[in-house]
């Protein structure tokens, strides 16, 4: 998949991104538009696009609203959900690589997951939307000043296509080059903090999951309560005791490789599929 | 077993009212011509987006 929304190689070449109509499909992970690379739109730098425009687009009589953008994103959402970010997203792939280096590992409080809310609401629809400058225009303050991902998939490689680009970065660029080095770091040492606690597409996806369309069941009457799923998931999901958990990307760790008993199955609309037989367990008894 | 079958077969109605209606903002943001827009934006290289300029 990220092959796929990153399909355009011909930027060594045309030294910029690809232009092609592909780009009116929407990426379902994290990836930059910006990317030379990207053949598709990164959801949350369109909508900051749109909440930014806004005022000059109602003023031309055009009612741009964002609903292209948020209606494919609730698409995506409603069929898989999360699982697009154990599954499709570029950004995802990179943080669960770096967390393949042998280090000491670290566990991420909680708390810090509800950081990515406040970034959804107010760094990709209010901000853009109330602040703006003297032509009615508002920034993209998500990619602009936090996205890492942008920095990695777009900036540096636009520096190096592009080396006359160098005159022009100032301190904002290296206020994101410090996040994404700090992402790094992090990646290394903690499982997918990036996904965990920052990103807006993560959060957005995470409203859906009782409604999505794909899911992981837990069949309690097979559980023993081993706790084999809280060790393997990436997120830091207790599947036994939050199966419905915001958290949950659906990568299927828990269901392949850590429950012995059939207690965790997936599903389409609520109909088992694959996996293993969901016929009842007898758990062992002492 | 019969009963925990039962369960496990029902088929869960919600996942398709809310992708039927999110495909309908979709439409109406095609409708409205944001497609056009949005690939407008896209194929443009946002330096400041990126932190560049």
């Amino acid at each position: 998949m990220t092959l796929l929304v990153n399909g355009s190689w011909s930027f060594p070449y045309t030294r910029t991104i690809y232009q092609g109509p592909l780009k009116v499909v929407c990426s379902p992970g994290l990836n930059c538009y910006s990317c030379p690379a990207a053949t598709t739109y990164c959801p949350i730098g369109s909508i900051q696009q749109l909440m930014a425009g806004i005022r000059i687009a109602l003023e031309n009589g055009q009612n741009f609203f964002g609903l292209y953008v948020i209606g494919t994103m609730g698409v995506l959402g409603g069929v898989f959900g999360r699982l697009i970010c154990g599954w499709a997203c570029p950004f995802g792939l990179i943080q669960e690589l770096l967390h393949k280096i042998p280090s000491r590992k670290f566990r991420i409080p909680q708390k810090l997951n509800y950081i990515k809310y406040g970034l959804l609401l107010f760094f990709v629809f209010l901000l853009p939307l109330a602040v703006v400058d003297d032509f009615g225009y508002g920034q993209l303050w998500f990619c602009k000043y936090v996205c890492p991902a942008g920095t990695l998939e777009a900036g540096i490689p636009m520096l190096l296509l592009q080396p006359s680009l160098a005159q022009t970065i100032g301190i904002v660029f290296f206020n994101k080059l410090t996040i994404l080095i700090g992402f790094i770091i992090w990646s290394i040492l903690a499982s997918r903090p990036f996904c965990r606690t920052t990103c807006p597409l993560g959060a957005f996806y995470s409203f859906f999951k009782s409604l999505k369309l794909i899911k992981l069941r837990y069949i309690e009457e097979n559980c023993t309560h081993c706790e084999a799923c809280h060790t393997v998931c990436p997120m830091g999901v207790r599947f036994n005791e939050s199966p419905e958990d915001a958290e949950c990307i659906s990568c299927l760790k828990c269901m392949d490789k850590a429950c012995k008993f059939n207690a965790i199955t997936l599903e389409i609309a609520g109909l088992p599929i694959g996996g293993r037989s969901i016929t009842r367990v007898v758990a062992p008894t002492e | 077993m019969k009963t925990e079958g039962k369960n496990l077969k029902r088929i869960r109605i919600a996942p398709f009212i809310t992708i039927l209606i999110f495909l309908g903002l979709g439409m109406v943001g095609i409708m409205a011509g944001e497609v056009r827009r949005v690939l407008e934006q896209a194929v443009q290289v946002c330096l400041s987006c990126i932190g560049i300029g």
